[in-house]
């Protein structure tokens, strides 16, 4: 028989997280990169990537998976992310207008060569920023829903998260 | 024509959960399902009569007469993040009233009336 | 120019977001300098009197999203940048008591953001967006004060908010399946060219509950009483005074003027439930003795104002309820933030336990009379000018009775307001209030200066003034009717 461990689960379930979490953030940061050129980009991969991330925490328990990737390191991805979208938009803005593709050369219609992965100006750059802030804003809901404990709280605290 | 008819029912079905049933996670369950059946007919909405994937593999096919509809697949992204972001939302705030309440029961968690 | 008054307050809530937590003065600061850039930019707009478009990404339409401030649209964002100004600068010292202060502000201006980007956008669907991010964050600043109540009023107000946004969702759908194209002026130009009864009757009816539940219209107004009266006072002045006029009356007159033609069988269903707002929301504020409720009851009744006005058609009609909307966001915000003030002195809002407190808080008792004297419609408040234009409109149109009940409703308002005086202000001091003092200079400050704009205003009616203010705004609604 095999006993249940205390945090996490079971021994095989262990063994194969090791395995999988790294095909599944590979897999995630493809599906961010290809956004452009393919079905893809940031939301659908951002949320790929908080999964790895939430994957550890299943199987391991919430204490090693936050020992690494810590709670300050999150809120700082969450306000870096959105922040770089904005600051993306506001180059645009000076060169033109507001989320304009600031490497597009007039005259030309493509940016880059067609179907190549370097190509069509700032989505890929966006695709990153925005993915950022979906993966560490997954991440951020599902801890604070894991940490919280019921039957605490006293009048006038501010707030949930 | 039937497949219109049904996403609506599914939409009734939502609306349904939201108005008879008294768990408070019952009521965020029934907002997700009417969340669903708009997506689906958004889907529908977009599709054309053996149309293909709107991605071009190559600077002159597939022919972007033969495409579905492009927009209307951003729309859904965009109503699927929001609609996540109001079920956390709603989560939080019902895990505070079972702290503060102590119980999901929509007939006790009424102290605001008149 | 016009991308500022989006990329401004979405760039100050991120700042807020990453440094807020180490240092209030970064959050108190962008909390009330990028409200007061965006008032006189607005300010500035309206006054310069011309149609200012803007492309996002440089896309032309209809491929791309355009920003379209026109007269009706620079009207209101006026309107809703000096009011969240107010509200900005009284919430400073009135934050001081809860912790957490950096998501306030944060969530603060996310909602001014969404709030601008609403009024701006000509493309339908990033309406809808702005709304929901609008709702998001309100939703969350209605329950910022973690007690029972909050979450309550909180939870009711976000499961209406969203069912109502889903069927205006399915009508964009439907719009958007017969029109192939988003943005608003197309659509306006194709559903003229090949109209379909049928189909945008429906579309209709699923935008007038879905717009109508956003706009505290009376079969969708359970929600404003609870959240309305639960939320920190601020808070309140921006739901009830901007809140619910530039997410729901707005979208509602702008789809239904510029988009869909307006007809006259359109303009009985406004009346309708314009009348009904009225008399309802009158009736049910008698029996509040909660300060906070018996205000959130006399909201949705002044909205039946509005919309009796702006659905008569007329020309009149239309500027009494646009001129009324302007009024009723200044008086309405003084008002919950006297009501604030109050509470931030006393720690209660139940009026049988106030009394005589105008001796000991003079500034919030004059103001407080001179709020309650605009809504009940005394001359010379700004009330008196809005409400005498729609119920001179109605009579011109041929309605009497409408004009009728509109009068009782105003005198059942003057009824109501004079109890709140005498029941808060006026009266015998009681025993647990002698050591009152009065509220901090900030919060003083803005409810001054909310007060002089609601003396001041019967002057927009001069006619070398209206033609920047009111005109613009009144031509664009006009245009958009058929019959």
């Amino acid at each position: 028989m095999i006993k249940k461990p205390a945090q996490g689960m079971t021994l095989i379930v262990k063994t194969i997280t090791r395995y999988t979490v790294v095909l599944i953030l590979m897999f995630g940061m493809y599906f961010i990169m290809n956004g452009h050129l393919v079905h893809g980009g940031c939301f659908a991969g951002g949320i790929i990537v908080a999964l790895s991330i939430i994957h550890i925490m299943l199987a391991f328990g919430k204490d090693v998976a936050f020992k690494r990737i810590t709670e300050r390191a999150i809120k700082l991805c969450i306000g870096l992310g959105a922040f770089s979208f904005l600051l993306l938009g506001i180059i645009g803005f000076t060169k033109g207008a507001f989320l304009y593709n600031f490497f597009r050369k007039p005259g030309v219609d493509y940016i880059g060569q067609p179907f190549s992965l370097f190509s069509s100006g700032i989505m890929p750059l966006m695709n990153l920023a925005i993915s950022l802030t979906v993966a560490s804003g997954f991440c951020a809901i599902f801890l604070a829903l894991i940490v919280y404990k019921p039957g605490g709280g006293d009048k006038n605290t501010g707030r949930k998260l | 024509m039937t497949e219109y008819f049904l996403c609506l029912v599914l939409f009734c079905l939502g609306l349904y959960a939201i108005l008879i049933k008294r768990n408070l996670i019952k009521i965020i369950i029934g907002l997700a399902i009417m969340e669903y059946a708009v997506n689906l007919f958004f889907i529908l909405i977009g599709y054309k009569n053996s149309g293909t994937v709107p991605i071009f593999s190559s600077l002159k096919e597939p022919r972007p007469e033969i495409m579905v509809d492009p927009v209307v697949q951003t729309i859904i992204l965009t109503n699927v993040v929001i609609g996540l972001a109001i079920t956390f939302v709603l989560v939080l705030i019902a895990m505070r009233i079972y702290e503060k309440y102590g119980t999901y029961d929509i007939r006790k968690v009424n102290r605001l009336k008149g | 120019m016009l991308t500022l008054f989006i990329i401004l307050p979405l760039c100050g809530a991120f700042i807020i977001f990453l440094a807020g937590k180490y240092s209030k003065h970064i959050s108190y600061f962008m909390g009330w300098f990028i409200p007061a850039i965006l008032s006189i930019l607005s300010i500035k707009l309206l006054l310069a009197k011309e149609v200012f478009t803007y492309n996002i990404g440089g896309w032309a339409p209809p491929l791309g999203i355009t920003l379209v401030g026109d007269g009706l649209s620079l009207l209101f964002l006026a309107v809703v940048n000096v009011v969240v100004l107010m509200a900005a600068i009284y919430s400073i010292p009135y934050i001081e008591k809860y912790t957490s202060k950096w998501i306030y502000f944060a969530l603060f201006l996310v909602m001014h953001a969404s709030m601008n980007a609403a009024l701006l956008t000509g493309d339908i669907f990033n309406l809808f967006v702005w709304i929901e991010i609008g709702g998001i964050a309100s939703y969350i600043l209605v329950s910022y004060v973690v007690e029972p109540e909050q979450l309550e009023a909180s939870f009711k107000y976000a499961v209406l908010s969203s069912v109502g946004l889903l069927m205006v969702l399915l009508g964009i759908g439907l719009l958007y399946a017969y029109a192939s194209t988003l943005n608003m002026a197309d659509i306006a130009r194709v559903l003229s060219a090949k109209p379909n009864p049928k189909l945008i009757n429906f579309i209709v009816v699923l935008f007038i509950v879905g717009f109508g539940t956003k706009a505290a219209i009376v079969p969708f107004h359970a929600w404003l009483p609870d959240a309305h009266s639960s939320a920190p006072s601020p808070i309140s002045a921006l739901l009830s005074g901007v809140l619910i006029k530039s997410l729901g009356v707005y979208a509602l007159i702008r789809v239904l003027f510029n988009v869909i033609g307006m007809n006259a069988q359109l303009k009985e269903v406004i009346i309708v439930l314009g009348c009904i707002s009225m008399v309802v929301g009158v009736l049910l504020a008698f029996y509040q003795w909660d300060f906070k409720r018996l205000l959130a009851y006399h909201s949705i009744s002044q909205i039946g104002y509005i919309l009796l006005g702006i659905g008569l058609g007329t020309p009149l009609g239309i500027l009494g309820g646009l001129f009324h909307l302007v009024n009723h966001s200044v008086f309405k915000s003084l008002l919950f933030l006297n009501a604030g003030a109050v509470e931030y002195s006393t720690g209660t809002r139940d009026l049988k336990q106030l009394g005589g407190l105008s001796g000991k808080m003079p500034i919030t008792g004059s103001t407080s009379l001179i709020a309650s004297m605009s809504i009940a419609g005394i001359p010379p408040f700004n009330g008196f000018w809005s409400k005498f234009i729609i119920i001179f409109a109605c009579i011109q149109a041929g309605k009497f009775w409408l004009g009728f009940i509109a009068v009782v409703v105003s005198l059942l308002t003057l009824s109501s307001f004079l109890k709140v005086q005498k029941y808060a202000f006026f009266g015998e001091l009681k025993e647990q209030w002698k050591e009152l003092k009065e509220v901090p200079w900030l919060m003083c400050l803005s409810m001054i200066i909310l007060s002089l704009m609601c003396i001041g205003f019967g002057l927009l009616l001069v006619p070398a003034i209206r033609s920047f203010v009111f005109d613009p705004a009144v031509s664009v609604l006009l245009n958009g009717i058929k019959i």
